[in-house]
C-alpha cells in the first residue's frame, strides 16, 4: 500500500494553494516524522469545519438533554421504556456496517480501483437506505400513537434529536452519491482521492453521531 | 471601473448615504425624546420618528445593496449588465416611492395614511419595521423583481462565480422573503410568526450572504489572495449561517404563544449563531494578513476589517447575550433588544456597505483610491462612528441591565415608566454618544469632497 509522502498533505493531494494559514504550520512541523500519521484530517479540511460545527450543534443537545432528564429522571425513564430498542440496535449495526463499507471504498480507490470503490459507496448508501427505513416505520408507530414535540420533554428531545440525525443521514447518502458517480466515473485515483476521504469522513460522523444518540436516549435510563 | 455599466451603481450609493444621514438625524430627535419626551410635539411624535429611523435605515441598506450587485456583478461575471436604463429607471422608482412614504409619515396622521393609501382592501400596515403603506410595499416588490431580472440575466449571460450565485441567493430570498410582509393573519400569534419570516430571515439569514458575498468581493480585489480560497472560505461561512440562522428564527418564538419547543430549539440554533460571525473576522484579517498586493484604498480595508469584528460583536455576542430562553426571559423586549440591534446593524449591515462604498466609489469617479488626506478623514469617520456606536450599545446594555433588575426582578418591581425614570443618565450618555456619531457621519461626507492631496489613478 502506498503511503502519502509529505507533499500530497496538501488539500487535494497536488500542489494548489493552501486554505488556511494555519495548515501550512501544521504540515512543516510534521512533514518529517512518520509515514502514517496525518498532518491534516484526511479529506478536505473544508469538511471538518461542517464536522466540528455539526458535533457542537449535536454535543449542545446531548447535554441539553441531560440537564433536562436531570430535572425529570421519572418522566424520562418512563417514556424511554416506549421507545423501540431492537430497531434502534439493528439500526446501530446498520450504520456501523456501512461505516465499514466506506472504508472499503477509501482502502480500494487507494489502490487506484475506481469500480470496486464505487461499488463499496454504493452499498454503504444501501445500508443508509435500510436505516431510513426501519426508522420511518419507528416514526410511524409514534405518530399513529399520537405523539409529537409537544406531548412532553422527553419526546421532544427524542424526536428533534432522531429527526435532525434522520435529516443528516440523507444530507450524507446525497454526499455519497456525488462521490459515487466521480468514482465510477474514474475521477479519482491514487494520488488523488480527497473527495472519497471527505464523504467517508462526513459519513463516518453521522455513524457516530448515532453510536452516542442510541445509547443516550433509548437506552441509557 | 471595468464596465461601463458598473456605473448605474453611483446614484444608489449617493441615495443611500444621503437617506442614512436623515435615519442618523431622526435617531438624534428620538434619543432626545427619550429624555425630554415632548421634544417636537406633537409634530413629530416618537412613534413616528421611530418608524422613520428604523425605515430610513432598512431602505438605504437596500439601496446599497442593489448599487452594491450593479457595481459587483458586471466584474464578477466579466460582462456588461443587462440593462442599464432598467436599473436606473428603479432607482428613480425606489427613490421617489420611498420619498413619498417618508413625507405620508411625517404629514399625516398613520392611521389616516392607512385609510388614504388602502389598508382597508389588503391590511398590511401597522406592524414593526413593515409600516409601509400598501403601495409602497407593491412597489418594493416592482423594483426587487426589475432588479433581480435585471442582475439574473447579467449572470445568466456571464461567468458564473460563487460571489456571484451567493449574491443572487441572497438577494432572491430577500425578494421571497418579502412577501410575508402581505400575510397578515388576525391571529396575534400567526401574524408574528409569520412577521419574523421577513424580519428574522431577513438580518440573520439571507442577508449574512449578501453580506458574505460583498465582504468576499471586496476582499480578493483589495488583498488579491487567489478567488479559490476565498470562495471557499465564503461556503463554509454561508452554510453555517444557514444552519445555524434558518432554525434560530425560534428564539423569537419563545413567549409569542408557540409550542415550548421552541426554547429548546431557539436556544440551541441562535447559541450557534455567533459561529459565521466569528468565522467571518478570522476571514477578514486571514485574508489581509495574506495579501498579496498593496491596495492604495487602506480605508478600504480598515472598513473590511471593521465590518468583521464589529458584526461579530454587534450581531454575535450582543445576540448571544440574550438568546437562551431562561435569559431572554428577563430581557426581552428591553434596552438589551436596542442596544443588540444598535451595534448588530452597524457593525453587519452598515458597515459592509461602508466598505463597499469606500472600495467602488473612486473607482466609479475614475480613480483607483482618494488621495491620502481623504483617506485620513475617511479613516477618522470610521473611528469616530465606529466608537460612538460601541459606547450607545455600553450605554444601552447598562440601562437595559438597570430596567431588568428594577422593572423584572426582586420582590417589589417598579412599573415601566418609574423604572424608565431611573435610567435617564443613560439616555442623555447615549444621545451623546449619538452626536458624536453624527460628527463622524459628517466627516464621511465631507470626505468625498475633500480635494487636498492627489488620487491615486487606476
Amino acid at each position: 500500500m502506498k503511503h502519502r509522502q509529505p507533499d500530497d498533505l496538501s488539500c487535494e493531494g497536488r500542489s494548489r494553494p493552501s486554505f488556511f494559514a494555519l495548515n501550512n504550520s501544521i504540515l512543516t512541523s510534521n512533514t518529517s516524522t512518520s509515514h502514517e500519521i496525518h498532518a491534516t484530517p484526511p479529506g478536505d479540511l473544508a469538511i471538518w469545519f461542517f464536522i466540528f460545527a455539526e458535533l457542537l450543534a449535536f454535543g449542545i443537545f446531548f447535554v441539553a438533554y441531560a440537564f433536562a432528564r436531570a430535572h425529570n429522571v421519572e418522566l424520562f425513564n418512563e417514556s424511554q421504556q416506549h421507545l423501540n430498542r431492537a430497531s434502534g440496535a439493528i439500526n446501530t449495526l446498520v450504520l456501523i456496517t456501512s461505516s465499514y463499507f466506506m472504508v472499503r471504498a477509501v482502502a480500494a480507490i487507494k489502490q487506484g480501483f475506481s469500480h470496486e470503490c464505487a461499488r463499496w459507496i454504493a452499498a454503504a448508501i444501501g445500508m443508509g437506505g435500510i436505516f431510513l427505513v426501519i426508522k420511518l416505520f419507528e416514526f410511524h408507530a409514534k405518530f399513529s400513537a399520537g405523539i409529537s414535540l409537544s406531548t412532553n420533554t422527553f419526546y421532544m428531545f427524542y424526536l428533534s434529536l432522531t429527526i435532525f440525525h434522520f435529516m443528516h443521514v440523507i444530507l450524507g447518502m446525497v454526499i455519497l452519491s456525488a462521490v459515487m458517480l466521480k468514482a465510477k466515473g474514474g475521477g479519482y485515483s491514487v494520488e488523488n482521492h480527497t473527495g472519497v476521504e471527505t464523504g467517508a469522513s462526513y459519513w463516518h460522523m453521522v455513524d457516530l453521531l448515532w453510536i452516542i444518540l442510541f445509547p443516550l436516549v433509548y437506552v441509557i435510563h | 471601473m471595468q464596465y461601463q455599466s458598473q456605473a448605474v451603481a453611483k446614484p444608489y450609493f449617493i441615495a443611500a448615504i444621503g437617506l442614512f444621514v436623515g435615519q442618523i438625524l431622526f435617531g438624534l430627535i428620538m434619543g432626545y425624546q427619550y429624555v425630554v419626551g415632548d421634544f417636537l410635539f406633537p409634530a413629530i411624535p416618537f412613534n413616528v420618528a421611530r418608524m422613520v429611523h428604523t425605515n430610513l435605515l432598512i431602505v438605504w441598506i437596500l439601496f446599497g445593496f442593489m448599487g452594491a450587485a450593479y457595481y459587483l456583478i458586471p466584474e464578477e461575471t466579466e460582462t456588461e449588465l443587462f440593462s442599464p436604463k432598467l436599473a436606473l429607471l428603479m432607482f428613480w422608482v425606489f427613490l421617489i416611492a420611498g420619498a413619498l412614504t417618508i413625507v405620508g409619515y411625517l404629514t399625516v396622521p398613520y392611521a389616516t395614511l392607512a385609510k388614504m393609501t388602502g389598508n382597508d382592501i389588503l391590511a398590511t400596515m401597522g406592524r414593526e419595521f413593515l409600516e409601509q403603506p400598501l403601495p409602497t410595499k407593491v412597489g418594493i416588490v416592482i423594483v426587487a423583481l426589475a432588479f433581480l431580472f435585471n442582475i439574473s440575466m447579467t449572470v445568466l449571460k456571464g461567468r458564473k462565480t460563487s460571489i456571484a450565485l451567493v449574491l443572487l441567493l441572497g438577494l432572491w430570498g430577500l425578494a421571497i422573503f418579502f412577501l410575508f410582509s402581505f400575510y397578515n393573519p388576525s391571529n396575534l400569534v400567526l401574524d408574528k410568526y409569520f412577521w419574523w419570516w421577513t424580519v428574522h430571515l431577513w438580518v440573520e439569514g439571507v442577508w449574512e450572504l449578501i453580506l458574505g458575498a460583498m465582504l468576499a468581493f471586496v476582499l480578493i480585489k483589495i488583498t488579491g489572495v487567489d478567488r479559490e480560497v476565498i470562495e471557499k472560505w465564503l461556503y463554509i461561512i454561508i452554510a453555517m449561517t444557514l444552519i445555524t440562522g434558518i432554525i434560530g428564527t425560534g428564539h423569537h418564538y419563545f413567549w409569542i404563544g408557540t409550542p415550548s419547543y421552541w426554547q429548546w430549539f431557539g436556544s440551541v440554533f441562535s447559541a450557534l449563531e455567533p459561529i459565521p460571525f466569528f468565522m467571518m473576522t478570522v476571514f477578514a484579517f486571514n485574508m489581509v494578513n495574506r495579501r498579496r498586493r498593496e491596495h492604495p484604498n487602506k480605508a478600504a480595508t480598515l472598513w473590511a476589517l471593521g465590518t468583521g469584528v464589529m458584526s461579530f460583536l454587534g450581531a454575535g455576542v450582543w445576540g448571544f447575550l440574550h438568546t437562551l430562553a431562561p435569559v431572554n426571559f428577563y430581557t426581552h423586549g428591553t434596552q438589551i433588544t436596542a442596544a443588540h440591534g444598535h451595534m448588530a446593524f452597524y457593525g453587519a449591515y452598515v458597515m459592509v456597505n461602508l466598505t463597499m462604498i469606500s472600495y467602488a466609489m473612486p473607482m466609479l469617479r475614475g480613480r483607483s483610491a482618494n488621495s491620502g488626506p481623504a483617506q485620513v478623514m475617511e479613516m477618522w469617520s470610521f473611528w469616530l462612528m465606529t466608537v460612538s456606536i460601541v459606547f450607545i450599545t455600553l450605554f444601552l446594555t447598562a440601562a437595559g441591565i438597570l430596567q431588568i433588575w428594577l422593572q423584572r426582578m426582586g420582590t417589589a418591581p417598579l412599573g415601566f415608566m418609574a423604572a424608565q425614570d431611573q435610567i435617564m443618565l443613560f439616555y442623555w450618555m447615549r444621545e451623546l454618544a449619538g452626536f458624536v456619531f453624527l460628527l463622524g457621519l459628517v466627516l464621511y461626507v465631507w470626505s468625498f469632497f475633500c480635494k487636498k492631496g492627489e488620487a491615486q489613478t487606476a
